[in-house]
């Protein structure tokens, strides 16, 4: 169920390659995060122009029922915010793999996302849990 | 891997509806099935089904029930009639709250008492103490638990439906008043009490008559609801839940629930509640309204021009009143309504004003 054009964070972070630009990326959470969060009320996401250190807090994630920090899955700057979630933050519940992505990021180096796992290793580390 | 907590009777209907299972108070509860905010549309809207079951059911009967309860509740027992329930408050001797508890007169000598599933040890253990202690021999408490269940059927929709599934009318009933009933040919009883700020009905079953209970109110359109939605529905209901705005460390009087409290009998703690009444008290509990959709969260700071003056209890998105809630305790001299305070919310400051509770009332219509 984890689409595998794109890397995970053991923090249940998502990172995609856009096509034809190596160095523009989406994130946004996975279908685990949001079924774990419950549904979402509001994200505290970075500006366009922060700066994102890969798995440094960048934000913050709440649903009625708790918070969660967010994690920057790669390095770079932020070049877009998906402004949608502000009115419809549970565009993060219905399709965090698609409509509710959080940020577009210009990745200064665009080899971290080899520390990040597979969409298969993302599986077999989420079938872990609990 | 075997949980160490307890389990209702309706625990494979939970899973089989898909319902994420947590512990929560000795129990293994569905905190949401279909999700919260859609579960307490239904609560506030139509109808919706809890299964409250883990929460105790516990008999008191005998001469001296009455008696016996007197002197461990804070609200008057004697003067309240049969077939009708009350709301109130267990207290130590420092008028600290061992439990809260909705109790219902079934006879002239014998109650329902419905103590919190992580208290239920506790207030059966002070029942007891007190029992052998002033009243030996002249009363017998049982402890009903787990021979029956409990399901909570609330919301706009229900008092339309109710008398198709118990006899005697029970749409009928004024808030609070109870009926002994039957459900398929076997006793049951139903109560016009809740914990949503909505209105509804609570119903105990034989426990092996959980499931077709459960299904049967389903099957007319209620919608199961969680933990999760029972939360954010008393929250907006300004209901206190122990363990958060209310526990041994708190009184009644500083919890502003003085109502229901009285002031002229003897019971257990008594001397505290009377001198705080009239003295006044260190801290008040207070709701907070704040724009938008970011939450104050149990145990954030609440400040005054930057010095801290209270604690937040509870807090949580209202969806009903698409605003910010909670609850907390301050200082006296910040908690009239209208005050304007500022939550720490993980670091960012948000003003945050105090405001009438509860924070939510349903429309009064023809019920």
């Amino acid at each position: 169920m984890n689409p595998d054009d794109r890397k995970y964070t053991s923090e249940h972070e998502w990172i995609k390659v856009e096509d034809g630009d190596t160095e523009r990326a989406l994130a946004g959470i996975t279908v685990y995060a949001q079924d774990q969060l419950g549904d979402i009320v509001y994200f505290e996401l970075p500006q366009v122009g922060d700066s994102l250190k890969q798995l440094e807090k960048m934000g913050e994630v709440e649903s009625v029922k708790a918070v969660s920090d967010l994690f920057a899955p790669a390095s770079g700057s932020v070049v877009e915010v998906n402004e949608r979630l502000a009115n419809e933050p549970e565009l993060a519940n219905e399709d965090p793999f698609g409509e509710g992505w959080l940020l577009r990021v210009s990745l200064s180096d665009p080899a971290e996302l080899d520390k990040l796992m597979s969409a298969e290793e993302y599986e077999t580390y989420t079938a872990g849990l609990h | 891997m075997t949980s160490p907590n307890a389990r209702t009777t309706l625990y494979e209907t939970h899973v089989a509806l898909g319902a994420r299972m947590v512990p929560f108070g000795g129990w293994e509860m569905p905190v949401q099935y279909s999700g919260t905010l859609a579960e307490v549309r239904a609560v506030r809207t139509a109808s919706g089904i809890f299964d409250v079951s883990h929460m105790g059911r516990v008999y008191i009967s005998g001469e001296q029930a009455t008696d016996l309860l007197e002197w461990v509740l804070t609200g008057n027992v004697a003067g309240l009639r049969v077939g009708r329930a009350r709301y109130c408050l267990i207290c130590n001797e420092a008028g600290g709250i061992i439990d809260d508890t909705i109790f219902y007169r079934l006879a002239e000598d014998r109650y329902l008492l419905i103590p919190n599933a992580g208290n239920r040890a506790a207030a059966l253990a002070w029942l007891h103490r007190w029992a052998d202690e002033r009243f030996p021999g002249g009363c017998q408490i049982d402890d009903l638990t787990n021979a029956t269940a409990l399901v909570a059927f609330q919301g706009p929709d229900t008092p339309g439906l109710v008398d198709g599934v118990f006899e005697g009318g029970p749409s009928s009933l004024r808030p609070f008043a109870a009926i002994e009933t039957t459900f398929k040919g076997r006793p049951a009883y139903v109560g016009r009490t809740g914990y949503t700020g909505e209105t509804g009905f609570e119903i105990v079953v034989g426990a092996d008559q959980s499931v077709e209970l459960w299904q049967t109110l389903q099957g007319l359109g209620a919608v199961p609801c969680g933990l999760g939605a029972r939360d954010v529905l008393r929250l907006e209901a300004a209901l206190p839940l122990h363990g958060h705005e209310i526990d041994e460390t708190t009184t009644p009087i500083e919890a502003g629930l003085e109502r229901f409290v009285r002031f002229d009998k003897e019971y257990v703690g008594c001397e505290v509640l009377q001198a705080q009444n009239s003295r006044g008290t260190e801290r008040r509990l207070i709701g907070l309204s704040l724009p938008g959709r970011s939450a104050p969260r149990a145990e954030y700071s609440i400040l005054s021009q930057g010095r801290v003056v209270g604690q937040v209890t509870s807090g949580s998105y209202s969806p009903t009143l698409d605003t910010s809630i909670a609850m907390g305790y301050v200082e006296p001299a910040y908690a009239e309504v209208g005050v304007t305070l500022d939550v720490d919310i993980r670091g960012r400051t948000a003003a945050a004003q105090v405001v009438e509770m509860p924070f939510y009332t349903r429309p009064r219509t023809a019920d």
